[in-house]
């Protein structure tokens, strides 16, 4: 007689037929990149993420033991292409104190005006598209609309709209241009004559004007929304101790409440550069805050993220004062051949998204022995798989969405 | 705390283990015996005199000289107080071939002292080729799950074909 068993014989694999696999795939609107996240779910809620990276790796950091820094320039552009002066800006410092370079006050001041700007057009995307992933195209509209006249000044800087390669080894490539034609994007908005020609200070503080008062309306469109309070607030709740151990640096950590800002407390190699200006550091909790929101939630970063915008405006503002009387050159000589010397260095800087840190490792040659970006998007991003746990499955790209990660970065 | 004072201090708890140190470079770092690492670093975190809450960099150097062929792998530790804030380096030295699986050298785990260390450890293994020991899950993150080999050691070979399909 055939027994049960011998018929019956399963090969039993490790599906669970109550939960349900949901593919996040690579290519999907909300996931800010090419991030695959794998979803356990029980109807809508998630039990398990798993996230899968690396779907843009382009082996930046073996590509950086083979160039010297300067050839490196364009590749930290593309990591966090939002932000691109951020990353050459965090990757030149760091060659500049492994070399010993000291820099005129005008090259200094011309990167905090460059890096505060960009600064503003990367917090633009981010608030943006996070409106976009929760499902309104009004903000997403306007930030790029506003976006659209950043571009465009940088693209009269130093001719690119995205990867600058702008800051690099010994100051910026390229003086602020006296006489520009007027950004299309800032005639229209403001009424102007489409060919008036004006200096670029000025263009940058006609814009800056303009922005400033249109601030409240996206405080009317998303901060203040009913309906987006109620899908970020109280949603993504990330601890103090949670982000610290968790590496999370930037608006996630202020948003949970830790009062850290590079710019501030960081290396005084960088911190340097920010003396002399006057600035805030917006950390939760907020006592405007609607009475929804908790400390560490989706609503408190992105409001740390607005409220940056209004101090990286304040700062750019105060650059632009200090930019016609700053002395020096905006750029020191620096040949490509210069022999790192046997030394290391580990520099980090408050880019938009978190700290970027630089870890060169030079041996004597122009090119450095080991060139390694930690980036603040993998830190930030490797807290979702424990916070998407026991939400709905809508809630994830309101989760991932307020990390506000690039995927450039996170895979290089 | 200096980094001079924060060697001292682990000279005085972990004597042995404490290798030597670098004190002038521009990074000051602190060469530990890898088998202690994790102890080392449980410390660093919870002692009160040090309290380094937030792991900055975790990430594989692979040193390796071409003429000789002799080297080593190290694993570099960056991290910083936010209480205190000072900041160290710490190092561990491993063979560049050990008894871990496929031949890795192994390193103990820091994921159970940093959350962040979980992912770092993927990329360093990943791209380093170093099996941290008592790692939830050490798979690859950044390349491939069937990629072989480890691109960023000095004597990778960049594969022709890549399942079959020539690449390069």
């Amino acid at each position: 007689m055939v027994s049960a068993s011998q018929t019956e014989e399963l090969v039993e694999f490790d599906v669970r037929t109550d939960e349900m696999l949901i593919n996040m795939g690579p290519q999907h609107p909300s996931t800010h990149g090419v991030l695959r996240l794998l979803l356990r779910t029980d109807g809508e809620i998630i039990f398990g993420v798993e996230s899968h990276l690396g779907y843009l790796h382009r082996c930046a950091e073996k590509i950086g033991e083979n160039l010297t820094p300067v050839q490196w320039v364009p590749y930290t552009d593309r990591m966090d292409y939002l932000a691109g002066m951020n990353m050459n800006l965090g990757m030149a410092l760091a060659v500049e104190k492994l070399l010993g370079l000291h820099l005129p006050q005008k090259a200094i001041v011309l990167r905090v005006l460059i890096a505060e700007l960009n600064r503003v057009a990367s917090h633009l995307v981010g608030m943006g598209a996070y409106g976009l992933d929760l499902g309104t195209f009004s903000p997403f509209l306007y930030a790029f609309r506003e976006r659209e006249i950043i571009l465009d000044l940088f693209e009269e800087v130093c001719g690119a709209r995205l990867t600058y390669s702008y800051i690099t080894v010994g100051g910026v490539t390229h003086d602020l241009p006296a006489c520009i034609t007027i950004p299309p994007g800032l005639a229209a908005l403001t009424g102007r004559d489409p060919k008036m020609t004006l200096s670029w200070i000025d263009a940058c503080t006609m814009f800056l004007d303009w922005l400033e008062k249109r601030i409240s309306e996206y405080h009317t469109l998303l901060t203040r929304n009913h309906i987006f309070i109620k899908r970020t607030a109280g949603m993504g709740l990330i601890s103090s101790e949670k982000a610290v151990s968790y590496g999370c640096t930037g608006p996630v950590l202020r948003g949970s409440g830790v009062d850290w800002d590079l710019r501030r407390d960081g290396d005084p190699f960088y911190t340097k550069m920010y003396q002399g200006f006057d600035f805030k550091v917006p950390v939760a909790p907020f006592p405007e805050a609607p009475r929804e929101v908790v400390l560490g939630d989706n609503w408190c970063r992105f409001y740390v993220r607005m409220l940056e915008v209004v101090e990286a405006i304040k700062l750019v503002r105060q650059a632009m004062a200090k930019y016609p009387t700053a002395e020096g050159a905006y750029r020191v000589p620096h040949k490509m051949s210069t022999k790192l010397p046997k030394d290391e260095v580990y520099l980090e800087t408050e880019c938009p998204r978190g700290a970027m840190g630089f870890y060169f490792v030079g041996n004597g040659d122009s090119k450095p022995y080991r060139a390694r970006a930690k980036s603040s998007s993998f830190c930030n991003l490797s807290i979702a798989e424990e916070l998407c746990e026991g939400v709905f499955l809508a809630d994830v790209p309101a989760i991932v969405g307020s990390l506000d990660i690039v995927m450039g970065e996170i895979d290089r | 705390m200096t980094p001079q004072q924060i060697h001292e201090l682990l000279v005085e708890t972990f004597k042995d283990s404490i290798e030597s140190a670098n004190l002038e470079s521009l990074e000051p770092h602190i060469q530990v015996k890898s088998a202690a690492i994790a102890d080392v670093c449980r410390f660093l975190k919870s002692d009160h005199r040090l309290q380094m809450t937030h792991l900055n960099n975790l990430c594989g150097v692979d040193y390796l000289d071409p003429k000789t062929g002799v080297g080593r792998v190290e694993v570099v530790y960056h991290m910083q107080s936010y209480p205190l804030r000072h900041r160290i380096c710490i190092k561990a030295a491993l063979p560049r071939l050990g008894d871990g699986p496929n031949g890795l050298p192994t390193c103990p785990t820091v994921s159970n002292v940093w959350d962040v260390a979980n992912w770092h450890e993927r990329e360093a293994f990943d791209l380093v080729g170093v099996h941290f020991e008592g790692h939830p899950k050490l798979t690859r993150i950044l390349c491939d799950e069937g990629w072989e080999g480890h691109p960023l050691r000095k004597d990778y070979i960049f594969p022709t074909h890549y399942q079959g399909v020539r690449a390069n």
